[in-house]
Protein backbone atom coordinates (compact mmCIF):
# COMPACT_ATOMS: atom_id res chain seq x y z
CA UNK A 1 0.00 0.00 0.00
CA UNK A 2 2.81 2.58 0.06
CA UNK A 3 3.21 4.14 -3.58
CA UNK A 4 6.57 6.10 -4.87
CA UNK A 5 3.93 8.63 -6.26
CA UNK A 6 5.78 11.77 -4.98
CA UNK A 7 4.04 15.13 -6.83
CA UNK A 8 0.76 16.15 -6.82
CA UNK A 9 1.04 16.43 -10.63
CA UNK A 10 1.51 13.03 -11.11
CA UNK A 11 -1.17 11.71 -8.97
CA UNK A 12 -3.69 14.44 -10.45
CA UNK A 13 -3.06 12.90 -13.46
CA UNK A 14 -3.31 9.45 -12.34
CA UNK A 15 -6.87 10.26 -11.04
CA UNK A 16 -7.90 10.85 -14.64
CA UNK A 17 -6.96 7.64 -15.80
CA UNK A 18 -9.53 4.26 -15.76
CA UNK A 19 -7.03 1.42 -15.92
CA UNK A 20 -5.62 0.12 -12.67
CA UNK A 21 -8.29 -0.67 -10.77
CA UNK A 22 -6.12 -3.02 -8.21
CA UNK A 23 -4.64 0.06 -7.06
CA UNK A 24 -5.74 2.06 -4.15
CA UNK A 25 -5.78 5.09 -6.09
CA UNK A 26 -8.58 3.34 -7.47
CA UNK A 27 -10.65 4.80 -4.89
CA UNK A 28 -9.85 8.22 -5.00
CA UNK A 29 -10.55 7.76 -8.80
CA UNK A 30 -13.68 6.56 -7.95
CA UNK A 31 -14.84 9.14 -4.88
CA UNK A 32 -13.57 12.03 -7.87
CA UNK A 33 -15.81 10.24 -10.28
CA UNK A 34 -19.66 9.25 -7.66
CA UNK A 35 -18.98 13.10 -5.97
CA UNK A 36 -18.99 14.77 -9.44
CA UNK A 37 -21.53 12.29 -11.00
CA UNK A 38 -23.57 12.47 -7.96
CA UNK A 39 -23.97 16.77 -7.90
CA UNK A 40 -24.99 16.28 -11.16
CA UNK A 41 -27.59 13.82 -10.39
CA UNK A 42 -29.10 15.75 -7.80
CA UNK A 43 -29.35 18.55 -9.87
CA UNK A 44 -31.29 16.68 -13.04
CA UNK A 45 -33.21 14.34 -11.71
CA UNK A 46 -35.98 14.23 -14.57
CA UNK A 47 -32.85 13.78 -16.70
CA UNK A 48 -31.93 10.88 -15.06
CA UNK A 49 -35.57 9.65 -14.86
CA UNK A 50 -35.71 9.72 -19.07
CA UNK A 51 -32.97 8.14 -19.38
CA UNK A 52 -32.13 6.03 -16.22
CA UNK A 53 -29.51 5.83 -13.92
CA UNK A 54 -26.98 4.16 -15.59
CA UNK A 55 -27.42 5.70 -19.06
CA UNK A 56 -27.16 9.07 -16.87
CA UNK A 57 -24.38 8.38 -14.78
CA UNK A 58 -22.24 7.10 -17.78
CA UNK A 59 -23.57 10.44 -19.78
CA UNK A 60 -22.74 12.67 -16.08
CA UNK A 61 -19.21 10.65 -16.70
CA UNK A 62 -18.67 11.92 -20.26
CA UNK A 63 -19.28 15.22 -19.23
CA UNK A 64 -16.98 15.13 -16.31
CA UNK A 65 -13.61 13.87 -18.67
CA UNK A 66 -15.02 16.65 -20.75
CA UNK A 67 -15.82 19.30 -18.12
CA UNK A 68 -13.40 18.72 -15.20
CA UNK A 69 -14.68 21.63 -12.48
CA UNK A 70 -12.48 24.47 -12.32
CA UNK A 71 -13.81 25.77 -8.86
CA UNK A 72 -13.95 24.01 -5.37
CA UNK A 73 -17.51 24.56 -5.11
CA UNK A 74 -20.28 22.90 -7.15
CA UNK A 75 -23.18 24.32 -7.17
CA UNK A 76 -22.83 25.54 -10.40
CA UNK A 77 -21.10 22.38 -11.83
CA UNK A 78 -23.76 21.49 -13.95
CA UNK A 79 -24.64 24.60 -16.12
CA UNK A 80 -22.66 23.60 -19.16
CA UNK A 81 -24.31 20.13 -19.27
CA UNK A 82 -27.63 20.86 -21.10
CA UNK A 83 -25.44 22.05 -24.05
CA UNK A 84 -23.14 18.84 -23.41
CA UNK A 85 -26.26 16.93 -23.90
CA UNK A 86 -27.63 18.57 -26.80
CA UNK A 87 -24.03 17.51 -28.45
CA UNK A 88 -24.17 14.40 -26.86
CA UNK A 89 -24.34 11.41 -29.94
CA UNK A 90 -25.56 9.24 -28.38
CA UNK A 91 -28.85 10.77 -26.99
CA UNK A 92 -28.90 12.02 -30.03
CA UNK A 93 -32.52 9.96 -30.38
CA UNK A 94 -34.16 11.90 -26.93
CA UNK A 95 -34.26 15.46 -28.72
CA UNK A 96 -35.98 16.67 -26.03
CA UNK A 97 -33.77 15.71 -23.39
CA UNK A 98 -31.46 18.50 -23.77
CA UNK A 99 -34.49 21.55 -23.16
CA UNK A 100 -35.20 19.28 -19.98
CA UNK A 101 -31.78 19.65 -18.98
CA UNK A 102 -31.68 23.35 -19.32
CA UNK A 103 -34.95 23.73 -17.18
CA UNK A 104 -33.39 21.91 -14.28
CA UNK A 105 -30.43 23.93 -14.73
CA UNK A 106 -32.45 27.16 -14.82
CA UNK A 107 -33.77 25.65 -11.89
CA UNK A 108 -30.58 24.70 -10.22
CA UNK A 109 -29.92 28.98 -10.87
CA UNK A 110 -33.06 30.14 -9.73
CA UNK A 111 -32.44 28.02 -6.38
CA UNK A 112 -29.22 30.13 -5.44
CA UNK A 113 -29.47 33.33 -7.33
CA UNK A 114 -29.08 36.50 -5.09
CA UNK A 115 -31.97 37.33 -3.09
CA UNK A 116 -34.61 39.86 -4.97
CA UNK A 117 -36.82 41.95 -3.80
CA UNK A 118 -39.76 42.24 -6.65
CA UNK A 119 -42.99 44.02 -7.06
CA UNK A 120 -45.65 42.00 -5.69
CA UNK A 121 -49.64 41.99 -6.50
CA UNK A 122 -49.89 45.38 -3.96
CA UNK A 123 -48.02 47.12 -6.70
CA UNK A 124 -50.38 46.68 -9.97
CA UNK A 125 -52.07 49.66 -8.93
CA UNK A 126 -49.07 51.65 -10.51
CA UNK A 127 -50.18 50.67 -13.64
CA UNK A 128 -53.49 51.69 -13.61
CA UNK A 129 -52.55 55.08 -13.69
CA UNK A 130 -52.12 57.04 -16.72
CA UNK A 131 -48.68 56.99 -18.23
CA UNK A 132 -48.43 53.59 -17.36
CA UNK A 133 -47.28 51.76 -20.46
CA UNK A 134 -44.39 53.64 -19.97
CA UNK A 135 -43.31 52.60 -16.95
CA UNK A 136 -40.22 50.28 -17.35
CA UNK A 137 -39.89 47.30 -15.34
CA UNK A 138 -37.09 44.52 -14.87
CA UNK A 139 -36.72 41.16 -14.04
CA UNK A 140 -35.57 40.24 -10.76
CA UNK A 141 -31.95 37.28 -10.51
CA UNK A 142 -33.91 35.18 -9.72
CA UNK A 143 -36.19 34.55 -13.07
CA UNK A 144 -34.85 32.78 -16.17
CA UNK A 145 -36.91 31.97 -19.11
CA UNK A 146 -36.59 29.16 -21.55
CA UNK A 147 -37.82 28.75 -25.16
CA UNK A 148 -38.42 24.31 -26.35
CA UNK A 149 -39.67 23.25 -29.53
CA UNK A 150 -40.68 20.82 -26.89
CA UNK A 151 -43.10 20.45 -23.61
CA UNK A 152 -39.78 21.05 -21.32
CA UNK A 153 -41.91 22.00 -18.52
CA UNK A 154 -44.53 19.16 -18.74
CA UNK A 155 -41.79 16.59 -19.56
CA UNK A 156 -39.84 17.97 -16.14
CA UNK A 157 -42.94 17.75 -14.39
CA UNK A 158 -44.35 14.35 -15.16
CA UNK A 159 -40.72 12.89 -14.57
CA UNK A 160 -40.43 13.80 -11.24
CA UNK A 161 -43.92 12.70 -11.01
CA UNK A 162 -44.19 9.53 -8.51
CA UNK A 163 -45.71 7.30 -11.18
CA UNK A 164 -44.88 9.23 -15.21
CA UNK A 165 -48.06 10.25 -17.02
CA UNK A 166 -47.75 9.90 -20.77
CA UNK A 167 -48.71 13.52 -22.30
CA UNK A 168 -51.43 13.31 -25.16
CA UNK A 169 -49.87 16.50 -26.99
CA UNK A 170 -46.23 17.63 -27.89
CA UNK A 171 -46.96 21.72 -28.05
CA UNK A 172 -43.76 23.31 -28.11
CA UNK A 173 -43.78 25.52 -24.29
CA UNK A 174 -42.36 28.83 -23.43
CA UNK A 175 -41.42 28.50 -19.62
CA UNK A 176 -40.41 30.81 -16.85
CA UNK A 177 -38.46 29.51 -13.81
CA UNK A 178 -38.85 32.15 -11.06
CA UNK A 179 -38.34 32.22 -7.45
CA UNK A 180 -40.75 34.75 -5.71
CA UNK A 181 -39.48 33.96 -1.95
CA UNK A 182 -37.89 30.20 -1.18
CA UNK A 183 -39.54 27.95 -3.43
CA UNK A 184 -38.81 27.81 -7.24
CA UNK A 185 -41.47 28.23 -9.16
CA UNK A 186 -41.84 26.15 -12.87
CA UNK A 187 -44.70 27.42 -15.49
CA UNK A 188 -45.62 27.64 -19.02
CA UNK A 189 -45.98 30.71 -20.16
CA UNK A 190 -49.31 32.14 -22.35
CA UNK A 191 -48.78 32.91 -26.31
CA UNK A 192 -46.65 36.23 -26.21
CA UNK A 193 -45.28 35.83 -22.69
CA UNK A 194 -41.85 35.18 -23.54
CA UNK A 195 -41.40 37.57 -25.97
CA UNK A 196 -42.52 40.32 -23.66
CA UNK A 197 -40.92 39.84 -20.74
CA UNK A 198 -37.75 39.46 -22.81
CA UNK A 199 -38.89 42.75 -24.18
CA UNK A 200 -39.32 44.30 -20.68
CA UNK A 201 -35.85 43.02 -19.51
CA UNK A 202 -34.18 44.63 -22.62
CA UNK A 203 -35.26 47.96 -20.91
CA UNK A 204 -38.29 48.48 -22.91
CA UNK A 205 -41.54 49.89 -21.76
CA UNK A 206 -44.59 48.50 -20.68
CA UNK A 207 -45.99 50.00 -24.01
CA UNK A 208 -42.86 49.06 -26.75
CA UNK A 209 -42.67 45.66 -25.10
CA UNK A 210 -46.81 44.93 -25.92
CA UNK A 211 -46.12 46.14 -28.92
CA UNK A 212 -43.06 43.95 -29.89
CA UNK A 213 -45.10 40.86 -29.11
CA UNK A 214 -46.11 39.46 -32.35
CA UNK A 215 -48.24 36.47 -31.08
CA UNK A 216 -52.38 37.19 -32.22
CA UNK A 217 -53.58 36.28 -28.96
CA UNK A 218 -51.38 37.97 -26.55
CA UNK A 219 -52.87 39.34 -23.70
CA UNK A 220 -51.36 42.35 -21.72
CA UNK A 221 -53.53 42.49 -18.79
CA UNK A 222 -53.21 38.62 -18.67
CA UNK A 223 -49.69 39.03 -19.13
CA UNK A 224 -49.11 42.12 -16.20
CA UNK A 225 -51.05 39.89 -13.69
CA UNK A 226 -49.16 37.17 -13.89
CA UNK A 227 -46.05 39.04 -13.78
CA UNK A 228 -46.76 40.62 -11.18
CA UNK A 229 -48.96 37.26 -9.06
CA UNK A 230 -45.42 35.47 -9.52
CA UNK A 231 -42.92 38.47 -8.25
CA UNK A 232 -41.73 38.67 -12.12
CA UNK A 233 -41.17 42.83 -11.85
CA UNK A 234 -38.56 44.79 -9.92
CA UNK A 235 -38.20 48.81 -10.46
CA UNK A 236 -36.28 48.80 -13.58
CA UNK A 237 -32.70 50.43 -12.92
CA UNK A 238 -31.13 51.45 -16.21
CA UNK B 1 -11.70 32.88 21.62
CA UNK B 2 -14.97 31.53 20.70
CA UNK B 3 -15.61 27.39 20.79
CA UNK B 4 -18.26 25.12 20.19
CA UNK B 5 -20.21 23.63 23.41
CA UNK B 6 -18.82 20.52 24.45
CA UNK B 7 -21.93 18.89 23.13
CA UNK B 8 -22.99 16.41 20.85
CA UNK B 9 -23.77 17.97 17.52
CA UNK B 10 -25.18 17.01 14.00
CA UNK B 11 -24.59 17.71 10.41
CA UNK B 12 -27.51 19.99 9.02
CA UNK B 13 -29.32 18.66 5.88
CA UNK B 14 -31.85 20.69 4.25
CA UNK B 15 -34.18 17.71 3.99
CA UNK B 16 -34.25 17.89 7.99
CA UNK B 17 -34.79 21.72 8.55
CA UNK B 18 -38.45 21.30 9.48
CA UNK B 19 -37.85 18.96 11.98
CA UNK B 20 -35.35 20.95 13.20
CA UNK B 21 -37.70 23.80 13.84
CA UNK B 22 -40.55 21.39 15.02
CA UNK B 23 -38.22 20.17 17.50
CA UNK B 24 -36.43 21.39 20.79
CA UNK B 25 -32.35 21.94 21.19
CA UNK B 26 -32.44 17.98 19.72
CA UNK B 27 -28.41 18.79 19.68
CA UNK B 28 -25.70 21.09 20.88
CA UNK B 29 -24.40 22.79 17.92
CA UNK B 30 -24.53 21.72 13.90
CA UNK B 31 -22.13 21.73 11.25
CA UNK B 32 -22.57 22.59 7.63
CA UNK B 33 -19.84 22.12 3.97
CA UNK B 34 -18.91 25.85 3.58
CA UNK B 35 -18.82 25.03 -0.10
CA UNK B 36 -22.61 24.24 -0.21
CA UNK B 37 -23.05 27.90 1.57
CA UNK B 38 -21.37 29.82 -1.76
CA UNK B 39 -24.01 30.78 -3.47
CA UNK B 40 -25.39 34.18 -3.93
CA UNK B 41 -28.60 33.24 -1.62
CA UNK B 42 -32.29 31.64 -2.21
CA UNK B 43 -32.81 28.61 0.74
CA UNK B 44 -29.42 27.76 1.62
CA UNK B 45 -28.98 30.87 3.66
CA UNK B 46 -32.21 31.49 4.43
CA UNK B 47 -32.12 27.97 6.54
CA UNK B 48 -28.48 28.95 7.82
CA UNK B 49 -29.64 32.17 8.80
CA UNK B 50 -32.78 30.90 10.86
CA UNK B 51 -30.59 27.80 12.11
CA UNK B 52 -27.81 30.11 13.34
CA UNK B 53 -29.84 32.39 15.58
CA UNK B 54 -31.09 29.14 17.87
CA UNK B 55 -27.76 27.17 17.82
CA UNK B 56 -23.58 27.26 17.65
CA UNK B 57 -22.15 26.86 14.22
CA UNK B 58 -19.55 24.90 12.87
CA UNK B 59 -18.25 25.81 9.41
CA UNK B 60 -15.89 23.34 8.07
CA UNK B 61 -14.06 23.31 4.43
CA UNK B 62 -13.73 21.19 1.79
CA UNK B 63 -12.49 22.49 -1.17
CA UNK B 64 -9.15 24.28 0.06
CA UNK B 65 -6.96 22.31 -0.25
CA UNK B 66 -4.78 23.68 2.39
CA UNK B 67 -2.11 20.14 1.78
CA UNK B 68 -1.94 21.14 -2.34
CA UNK B 69 1.74 22.25 -3.49
CA UNK B 70 0.31 25.13 -5.28
CA UNK B 71 -0.57 28.38 -3.74
CA UNK B 72 -3.78 28.65 -1.45
CA UNK B 73 -6.86 29.74 -3.89
CA UNK B 74 -7.14 33.36 -2.87
CA UNK B 75 -11.00 34.04 -4.53
CA UNK B 76 -11.44 30.54 -2.16
CA UNK B 77 -10.29 32.34 0.83
CA UNK B 78 -12.05 35.41 0.50
CA UNK B 79 -15.69 33.40 0.02
CA UNK B 80 -14.42 31.46 2.79
CA UNK B 81 -13.69 34.86 4.74
CA UNK B 82 -17.15 36.25 3.44
CA UNK B 83 -19.25 33.27 4.39
CA UNK B 84 -17.31 33.70 8.65
CA UNK B 85 -17.87 37.43 8.48
CA UNK B 86 -21.73 36.61 7.88
CA UNK B 87 -22.62 33.35 10.08
CA UNK B 88 -19.43 34.13 12.74
CA UNK B 89 -19.35 30.42 13.46
CA UNK B 90 -17.75 29.13 16.40
CA UNK B 91 -15.20 26.56 14.78
CA UNK B 92 -13.55 27.17 10.86
CA UNK B 93 -12.24 23.61 10.41
CA UNK B 94 -10.43 22.29 6.90
CA UNK B 95 -8.50 18.71 6.05
CA UNK B 96 -4.98 17.79 6.15
CA UNK B 97 -5.50 17.18 2.27
CA UNK B 98 -5.41 18.86 -1.24
CA UNK B 99 -8.12 18.66 -3.54
CA UNK B 100 -7.20 20.97 -6.50
CA UNK B 101 -4.41 21.23 -8.61
CA UNK B 102 -3.34 22.68 -12.00
CA UNK B 103 -6.73 24.98 -12.05
CA UNK B 104 -9.47 21.79 -11.40
CA UNK B 105 -10.99 20.77 -8.59
CA UNK B 106 -10.54 17.17 -7.99
CA UNK B 107 -13.90 17.06 -5.50
CA UNK B 108 -11.73 14.32 -3.32
CA UNK B 109 -9.74 14.72 -0.33
CA UNK B 110 -6.39 13.30 -1.25
CA UNK B 111 -3.04 12.56 0.85
CA UNK B 112 -0.35 14.19 0.92
CA UNK B 113 3.81 12.79 1.96
CA UNK B 114 4.77 13.47 5.55
CA UNK B 115 7.90 15.43 4.56
CA UNK B 116 9.87 18.83 5.97
CA UNK B 117 8.55 20.52 2.50
CA UNK B 118 5.14 19.07 3.24
CA UNK B 119 5.14 20.39 6.70
CA UNK B 120 6.66 23.82 5.49
CA UNK B 121 3.68 24.21 2.97
CA UNK B 122 0.80 23.30 5.14
CA UNK B 123 2.37 25.43 8.08
CA UNK B 124 2.46 28.09 5.44
CA UNK B 125 -1.40 27.66 4.00
CA UNK B 126 -2.92 27.71 7.36
CA UNK B 127 -0.72 30.82 8.80
CA UNK B 128 -2.81 32.15 5.32
CA UNK B 129 -5.77 30.89 6.02
CA UNK B 130 -5.96 32.03 9.66
CA UNK B 131 -4.43 35.42 8.67
CA UNK B 132 -7.99 35.73 6.04
CA UNK B 133 -10.11 34.27 8.28
CA UNK B 134 -8.65 36.24 11.64
CA UNK B 135 -9.17 33.37 13.43
CA UNK B 136 -7.75 30.00 14.62
CA UNK B 137 -8.82 27.33 12.56
CA UNK B 138 -9.43 23.28 13.06
CA UNK B 139 -7.29 21.22 11.21
CA UNK B 140 -8.77 17.23 10.20
CA UNK B 141 -6.66 14.21 9.79
CA UNK B 142 -7.57 12.55 7.04
CA UNK B 143 -8.98 9.08 6.49
CA UNK B 144 -5.93 6.86 4.01
CA UNK B 145 -6.09 4.14 1.61
CA UNK B 146 -2.40 4.68 1.08
CA UNK B 147 0.72 6.17 2.37
CA UNK B 148 3.79 7.58 0.23
CA UNK B 149 7.40 5.96 0.68
CA UNK B 150 8.99 9.34 0.83
CA UNK B 151 7.28 10.71 3.99
CA UNK B 152 9.48 11.10 6.99
CA UNK B 153 7.02 12.31 10.05
CA UNK B 154 3.90 9.52 11.52
CA UNK B 155 0.60 11.55 10.73
CA UNK B 156 0.39 11.99 14.58
CA UNK B 157 4.24 13.50 14.85
CA UNK B 158 3.21 15.42 11.95
CA UNK B 159 -0.23 17.00 13.08
CA UNK B 160 1.65 18.03 16.64
CA UNK B 161 4.35 19.80 14.65
CA UNK B 162 1.81 21.55 12.59
CA UNK B 163 -0.30 22.73 16.10
CA UNK B 164 3.03 23.83 17.27
CA UNK B 165 4.08 25.77 14.44
CA UNK B 166 0.94 27.08 13.14
CA UNK B 167 -0.59 27.19 16.31
CA UNK B 168 -3.73 26.01 15.16
CA UNK B 169 -6.29 23.47 16.38
CA UNK B 170 -7.24 19.59 15.87
CA UNK B 171 -10.23 18.18 14.30
CA UNK B 172 -9.91 14.74 15.32
CA UNK B 173 -11.89 12.57 13.04
CA UNK B 174 -11.78 9.42 15.22
CA UNK B 175 -13.76 7.37 12.31
CA UNK B 176 -10.34 8.36 10.07
CA UNK B 177 -8.13 7.10 12.79
CA UNK B 178 -10.08 3.88 12.26
CA UNK B 179 -10.38 3.77 8.47
CA UNK B 180 -6.55 4.50 8.15
CA UNK B 181 -5.27 2.31 10.97
CA UNK B 182 -7.22 -1.10 9.29
CA UNK B 183 -5.88 0.23 5.26
CA UNK B 184 -2.32 1.32 6.66
CA UNK B 185 -1.68 -1.42 9.48
CA UNK B 186 -1.05 0.50 12.37
CA UNK B 187 -2.76 0.57 16.15
CA UNK B 188 -5.77 3.34 16.37
CA UNK B 189 -4.89 3.20 20.16
CA UNK B 190 -1.51 4.33 19.65
CA UNK B 191 -1.89 6.73 16.95
CA UNK B 192 -4.12 8.03 19.21
CA UNK B 193 -1.78 8.23 22.69
CA UNK B 194 0.68 10.54 20.39
CA UNK B 195 -2.14 13.05 19.41
CA UNK B 196 -1.66 15.76 20.86
CA UNK B 197 -5.38 15.69 22.07
CA UNK B 198 -5.30 19.08 24.20
CA UNK B 199 -5.36 21.00 21.04
CA UNK B 200 -8.46 19.31 20.01
CA UNK B 201 -11.03 21.57 19.48
CA UNK B 202 -14.46 18.98 17.25
CA UNK B 203 -14.42 15.52 17.00
CA UNK B 204 -16.27 13.83 13.78
CA UNK B 205 -17.82 10.30 14.68
CA UNK B 206 -18.95 8.74 11.29
CA UNK B 207 -19.92 5.26 9.51
CA UNK B 208 -17.64 3.85 6.81
CA UNK B 209 -18.28 0.88 4.77
CA UNK B 210 -16.06 -2.24 3.60
CA UNK B 211 -14.92 -3.18 0.63
CA UNK B 212 -14.52 -6.72 -0.53
CA UNK B 213 -11.12 -7.27 -0.05
CA UNK B 214 -11.40 -5.81 3.13
CA UNK B 215 -10.09 -1.91 2.67
CA UNK B 216 -12.40 0.51 4.66
CA UNK B 217 -14.32 3.27 3.13
CA UNK B 218 -14.96 6.91 4.68
CA UNK B 219 -18.49 6.59 3.21
CA UNK B 220 -20.34 8.66 6.03
CA UNK B 221 -23.19 6.59 5.14
CA UNK B 222 -23.88 4.35 7.83
CA UNK B 223 -23.81 4.49 11.85
CA UNK B 224 -20.52 4.38 13.94
CA UNK B 225 -19.55 0.86 14.52
CA UNK B 226 -19.56 0.24 18.00
CA UNK B 227 -14.92 -0.31 17.75
CA UNK B 228 -14.94 3.75 16.72
CA UNK B 229 -17.30 4.29 19.96
CA UNK B 230 -14.64 2.48 22.17
CA UNK B 231 -11.72 4.64 20.96
CA UNK B 232 -14.35 7.44 20.88
CA UNK B 233 -14.73 6.92 24.72
CA UNK B 234 -11.28 6.01 25.38
CA UNK B 235 -10.08 10.04 24.07
CA UNK B 236 -13.48 11.54 26.56
CA UNK B 237 -12.01 9.64 29.21
CA UNK B 238 -8.14 11.25 28.38
CA UNK B 239 -9.23 14.41 27.04
CA UNK B 240 -12.42 16.04 28.82
CA UNK B 241 -15.64 16.56 26.90
CA UNK B 242 -15.29 18.06 23.53
CA UNK B 243 -17.69 19.40 20.90
CA UNK B 244 -18.59 16.18 18.75
CA UNK B 245 -20.03 15.95 15.33
CA UNK B 246 -22.10 12.81 13.79
CA UNK B 247 -21.20 13.27 10.41
CA UNK B 248 -24.21 11.69 7.84
CA UNK B 249 -23.73 12.58 4.26
CA UNK B 250 -24.49 9.57 2.08
CA UNK B 251 -28.16 7.47 2.84
CA UNK B 252 -29.53 10.74 5.14
CA UNK B 253 -31.68 8.93 7.91
CA UNK B 254 -34.46 10.72 9.18
CA UNK B 255 -33.87 13.38 11.97
CA UNK B 256 -34.87 11.28 14.41
CA UNK B 257 -32.42 8.29 14.20
CA UNK B 258 -29.72 11.57 13.64
CA UNK B 259 -30.34 12.45 16.65
CA UNK B 260 -30.59 9.19 18.13
CA UNK B 261 -26.80 9.11 17.14
CA UNK B 262 -25.89 12.11 18.70
CA UNK B 263 -27.54 11.11 21.84
CA UNK B 264 -24.98 8.16 22.29
CA UNK B 265 -22.49 10.81 21.83
CA UNK B 266 -24.03 13.21 24.15
CA UNK B 267 -24.33 10.24 26.87
CA UNK B 268 -20.39 9.74 26.71
CA UNK B 269 -19.95 12.93 27.32
CA UNK B 270 -22.46 13.10 30.47
CA UNK B 271 -21.09 9.95 31.89
CA UNK B 272 -17.70 11.77 31.66
CA UNK B 273 -18.99 14.99 32.98
CA UNK B 274 -20.11 13.32 36.04
CA UNK B 275 -17.25 11.00 36.73
CA UNK B 276 -15.26 14.30 36.61
CA UNK B 277 -17.80 16.50 38.85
Amino acid sequence: MTTPLNSQARFAASLHQFEGAESHLAIHRNNRMAALIDALAIAFPATQRIVGEEYFRAMAGAFVCAHPPRAPLLLAYGDELPAYIAAFAPAAEISYLADVARLEAAVMRAYHAADDHPLGVAELKWLTQEGAAEVRLALPATVFLLRSRFPAATLWERNLAESFVPLAEWPAEDVIVCRPALDVIVRVLPPGGADFLEALQRGHSIGEAAALVAAPAFDLPAALAFAFSHCLARPFAA
Amino acid sequence: MTELPRRAGASFKPQHFAAIIASQRAVGFFEVHAENYMGAGGPPHAMLGKLRQDYPLSIHGVGLSIGGEEALDEAHLQRLRVLCERYAPESFSEHLAWSSHGGEFLADLLPLPYTDDTLQTVCDHIDRTQAVLGRRILLENPSLYLSFAESRFEEPEFLSEVVRRSGCGLLLDVNNVFVSSVNLGFDPAQYLARLPLAAVGEIHLAGHSVMANGTLIDSHGAPVIDAVWALYQSVIARAGAIATLIEWDRDVPAWPVLVAEAAKAEAILTQHRCQAA
